[in-house]
């Protein structure tokens, strides 16, 4: 477990570091998933592959299951984040009613939108879905 | 009395306290959640949130403290992001099969929630800095701060209007999936995580492995499609 976790700080410090170096418009974590993306695939491929603490699909074991154990409880992670509400109360009352209507309409319609063209390209591409019904 | 004066005092100092508040405020809001068959109305940020709110206002408690406590829950959100990468390795043959959609519904659904959240708020005469808030609002909060100030918003407003969309997408893609009679796992967990980010990708990893893993590629492509289609529609743009 700990070796994983240092893993997943490593990425994230490597990403941060990149991002800075190259000037890139997007936030150290996300280039930090690339690169263990980018690792993880690389491993996989291996031209000699041991068998033993693996998952099935190829991912090493305590990644699969460090990995899994904190995107379970991804939600907690939000709280703090949501709590910082409080701080903004006095925007939200003087502009609350065109920045709800903003924010309900947009959702909805970009959530549909997302949606219906994935599902639209997915049959013109006639690739099925294979996964389970949610 | 005064022994309990002076623990309160010394307890108001550490992290310890608050920290445990929230983790203790999300064990609830998750056992309720998982009470109620995970109904996507019992949310679990939105309810541990409310608790700690609660909590802090009782004791007379400000964000700053607060956060001293809470920040090492709200460090993890970075190895968090990072870990969204096994799952998207774990799913990479249904990723490859589904690149065209994800590319189409990337850009179609990154212009939709940009050009709908200024135009709605705009009709409604919200000033210039309160678009530039809005706009960026599907995406996850760093990436959106930093697009928010770049392009004459206000920062903080944004990080709370994030939080907002993704608790509210995370709230409606069901039953909103549901009757647009949308099943496709990748479909519906694209979408959250395109509208509402982690906390959308958290609702989709509630549901289905694979949402989940759509939801976490949306998230952060959404992200970069917004950093790349926001200063381009400033451009453009008439307001």
């Amino acid at each position: 477990m700990i070796p994983a976790i240092s893993l997943l700080l490593l990425c994230q410090l490597a990403g941060e570091a990149l991002v800075r170096l190259l000037d890139l418009p997007l936030p150290g974590p996300v280039a930090g998933l690339v690169l263990l993306a980018l690792g993880l695939v690389g491993w996989r491929n291996r031209p000699r592959r041991a068998a033993s603490r693996q998952s099935a699909d190829g991912i090493p074991k305590p990644v699969h299951d460090t990995a899994h154990a904190i995107l379970r409880n991804l939600s907690l992670l939000f709280v703090p984040a949501a709590v910082g509400i409080v701080q903004q109360a006095d925007v939200l009352v003087a502009h609350g009613v065109a920045l709800v209507a903003a924010l309900v309409v947009s959702t909805i319609a970009a959530m549909a939108v997302a949606a219906l063209t994935f599902k639209l390209a997915r049959r013109l591409t006639g690739s099925q879905n294979d996964g389970p019904q949610s | 009395m005064t022994r309990v004066t002076d623990i309160w005092v010394y307890l108001a100092e550490k992290p310890l306290l608050w920290l445990t508040v929230t983790l203790a405020a999300y064990a609830l809001a998750d056992w309720l959640s998982a009470r109620a068959d995970r109904h996507p109305l019992a949310n679990p940020v939105i309810i541990a949130a409310a608790l700690v709110i609660v909590a802090l206002k009782l004791s007379g408690t400000d964000f700053t403290s607060y956060f001293e406590g809470a920040q090492f829950v709200h460090f993890m959100l970075g190895p968090a992001t990072v870990a969204l990468a096994v799952p998207l390795v774990e799913n990479l043959d249904r990723v490859r099969k589904a690149a065209l959609p994800i590319l189409l519904a990337l850009f179609a659904g990154s212009a939709t929630a940009i050009v709908s959240a200024v135009a709605v708020g705009w009709a409604l005469g919200a000033p210039r800095d309160l678009l530039m808030s809005l706009a960026p609002k599907s995406v996850t909060t760093p990436i959106a701060m930093g697009l928010a100030e770049a392009l004459g918003g206000i920062p903080t407003l944004t990080a709370v209007l994030v939080i907002t969309t993704g608790v509210f997408g995370a709230m409606i893609v069901t039953p909103l999936m549901d009757a647009l009679q949308c099943r496709d796992p990748a479909a519906r967990g694209f979408a959250v995580g395109l509208a509402a980010h982690g906390i959308g990708t958290a609702r989709a990893f509630q549901v289905n492995e694979v949402a989940g893993a759509f939801a976490g590629l949306a998230m952060g492509l959404n992200g970069l499609a917004t950093a790349l289609l926001m200063p381009l529609l400033d451009h453009l743009a008439i307001w």
